[in-house]
């Protein structure tokens, strides 16, 4: 049936009746052409009777039978007899399963309005509300979870904490070390083409130790572990809710919070702290290498000046910071999952959500941070 | 009824699947011929749904091969492959709609893809595509808006819309209601009777069964293969294999059962 066309024969005289005989397939593949040589017939013959002769038809598809359907109609509002004449018993068959009816049903539903401008901002301005109504529940119910884990250590999933402890944590190893590396390496970079003028060569540590140590680390941390694990956490839960997975958990009396989220959230808390820890170190590593390269210092006295432009105080405090940005990317990753509803694309739309939610948080809490920090004189 | 001497649509040549070290079928061959409805049956785990997906090229046989219209279904030219694919539909067993395209979408998604008609044209045809498994009026409605049974319909209306020669079908009854169910056995029926559609359908249920289908084909787990194939009524009443008996009358097996766990 394919690549074949069909031939129409065409007797009779204009505005008289007019007998298309018609032979070859009328299947979908065909169908345009069939539609716009019918059409350019009967437009250019107008005959007062049409007798449509199937007998050289021999393969008809339903979209076919829905073009003869169609020539039917179109006679028929050119006020045209209409007859189709020597039907194959399968071509019957087909005809007879068309309802003619709905093809010119309106759909049930009008297409999808959406709206005008100021609809959709409401529509957006109540969304936003409801979503931060939504992370304020799931925090509460996380903390609550969370206190109870502190209070039944026990109960807490153990074996799922080290599993995502080494997905989170030490699959990241090799990337976060990497970008740190190399973070470290143009900071000290940059900074040592601008003191070098002044002869400052050695602040180059201390500027890189307090930047590395109190922002950059814990940030960039966070923000690879946001679209390393939080993406993850998103996308596993997701596709529980879809499966229904998280609804058998509900019926087995377990709470799918403190069953699915707890040991993400715990282990993210713990890994994330050391893994800032590990980035800060390779950050100076870097300074180290451009120190060393680049200006004329020695190991022993950047080492020396980064220490001593470091306290205990700014590294706890960064510590803290960065336990905080923990319980924030796996727990708004895991809340993103909880909201999925539907199908793939709403685990898609979760997962960039969670990722994106995540980094914005960051930012958000950092700042309130270093404005605590600055009025706390820490 | 289709009769049995029409020729062959689909030929299994000697087909072995196999999953590891799990041989799950060993040299299989049937045919299905032309305008039949083909019931591929058998007990959980006995390999329906892993033939089916090798009869529509999803699995790659271990060995021998699946013919379709003297096509082997596993060919490397894509061309050809393509041809083949618009020539068979398939209804899975959740439906397999897109979730975030309307159910017109869902259905115009092929005929767009594969065809130059102008969109009114397209249209038509979705209306008519719908009105076929009785969804007339919901081209814009989303699978998710729509009941199990109405998306089964809707599977089934995107599976034909290319009007392929083989439709096949993974447990078009699963989860629907026994009415559901019924009206599902009897839209497959009065489409294979219009249309003349091949059909192939794989399932375990059978009030289904004695409803639909022309000619049955029965797979065994331990037996690795065919163990039965003939008219279901016929294989209930005379079959000679306590197997076949048990199945078609719903008893379970007696006695030490074959690789039980």
């Amino acid at each position: 049936m394919a690549g074949r066309g069909h031939t129409i024969e065409v007797r009779g005289e204009q505005g008289q009746h007019v007998t298309f005989a018609i032979s070859g397939p009328i299947a979908l593949d065909n169908l345009h052409a069939f539609n716009l040589e019918t059409q350019a017939l009967l437009q250019k013959l107008l005959p007062a009777a049409l007798t449509v002769d199937l007998a050289g038809v021999d393969y008809l598809d339903s979209a076919g039978a829905l073009g003869l359907i169609e020539l039917e109609s179109q006679a028929r509002n050119r006020a045209i007899t209409c007859e189709l004449v020597n039907l194959s018993d399968k071509a019957r068959g087909i005809l007879s399963l068309i309802d003619p009816q709905s093809l010119t049903l309106p759909p049930l539903l009008t297409d999808r309005q959406t709206g005008n401008l100021l609809e959709r901002l409401g529509d957006e301005t109540l969304r936003i509300i409801n979503d931060f109504k939504e992370v304020l529940i799931f925090l509460g119910e996380l903390l609550g979870a969370l206190t109870y884990a502190l209070l039944h250590p026990w109960k807490v999933r153990w074996q799922d904490v080290l599993f995502y402890m080494k997905r989170a944590g030490v699959d990241g190893l090799p990337i976060i070390g990497l970008i740190s590396l190399l973070l470290g390496l143009i900071l000290a970079f940059m900074s040592s083409l601008q003191l070098k003028q002044f002869g400052a060569n050695i602040y180059v540590a201390s500027l890189l130790a307090i930047a590395i140590v109190k922002e950059l680390g814990p940030i960039m941390t966070a923000i690879l572990v946001a679209g390393r694990s939080g993406s993850s956490f998103a996308a596993e839960i997701g596709t529980m809710m879809v499966n229904e997975e998280v609804d058998a958990l509900t019926t087995m009396g377990f709470t799918p919070v403190r069953f699915l989220a707890v040991p993400k959230v715990l282990a993210a808390m713990i890994v994330v702290p050391l893994l800032t820890i590990y980035a800060d170190l390779f950050g100076i590593l870097g300074g180290v290498i451009v120190g060393v390269m680049g200006l004329d210092l020695t190991v022993y006295t950047y080492l020396k000046e980064t220490q001593r432009s470091l306290t205990l105080v700014d590294i706890i405090t960064s510590l803290i910071k960065s336990g905080v940005f923990a319980v924030l990317i796996a727990g708004i990753g895991c809340q993103r999952g909880f909201e999925v509803r539907g199908g793939a694309e709403a685990v898609g739309s979760a997962t960039t959500s969670a990722v994106v939610a995540a980094i914005f948080l960051i930012i958000l809490t950092d700042s309130a941070f270093a404005l605590a920090f600055h009025y706390l004189n820490i | 009824m289709a009769n049995s001497t029409s020729k062959p649509v689909i030929i299994v040549d000697r087909l072995t699947a196999r999953f590891g070290d799990n041989t799950i079928f060993d040299r299989v061959s049937f045919q299905v011929n032309q305008g039949e409805i083909l019931v591929i049956l058998g007990g959980s785990g006995c390999g329906k749904s892993t033939m089916l997906k090798h009869m529509i090229g999803l699995y790659k046989p271990a060995g021998g091969k699946v013919w379709f219209n003297e096509v082997d279904i596993n060919t490397d030219d894509d061309r050809v492959l393509q041809r083949v694919r618009m020539n068979l539909g398939v209804l899975f067993q959740s439906g397999a709609l897109f979730g975030s395209m309307t159910l017109a979408e869902n259905v115009s998604l092929p005929i767009y893809e594969y065809t130059d008609l102008d969109s009114a044209t397209i249209d038509l045809i979705v209306r008519m595509k719908l009105g076929l498994v009785s969804l007339q009026g919901y081209e814009n409605h989303l699978p998710s808006e729509l009941s199990g049974g109405m998306q089964k319909r809707a599977g089934l209306a995107r599976a034909m819309a290319l009007d392929p020669m083989v439709l096949f079908f993974d447990e078009p009854s699963a989860g629907l209601d026994p009415i559901t169910s019924v009206e599902l056995d009897n839209l497959i029926k009065s489409i294979n009777a219009g249309m003349g559609t091949t059909m192939v359908i794989v399932t375990h249920e059978l009030a289904s069964i004695f409803n639909i289908a022309h000619r049955v084909i029965m797979l065994d787990k331990s037996a690795k293969g065919i163990i039965a194939e003939g008219d279901p009524q016929e294989l209930k009443d005379h079959s000679t294999d306590p197997r076949v008996v048990n199945f078609f009358n719903r008893r379970p097996a007696t006695g030490p059962a074959p690789q039980g766990r």
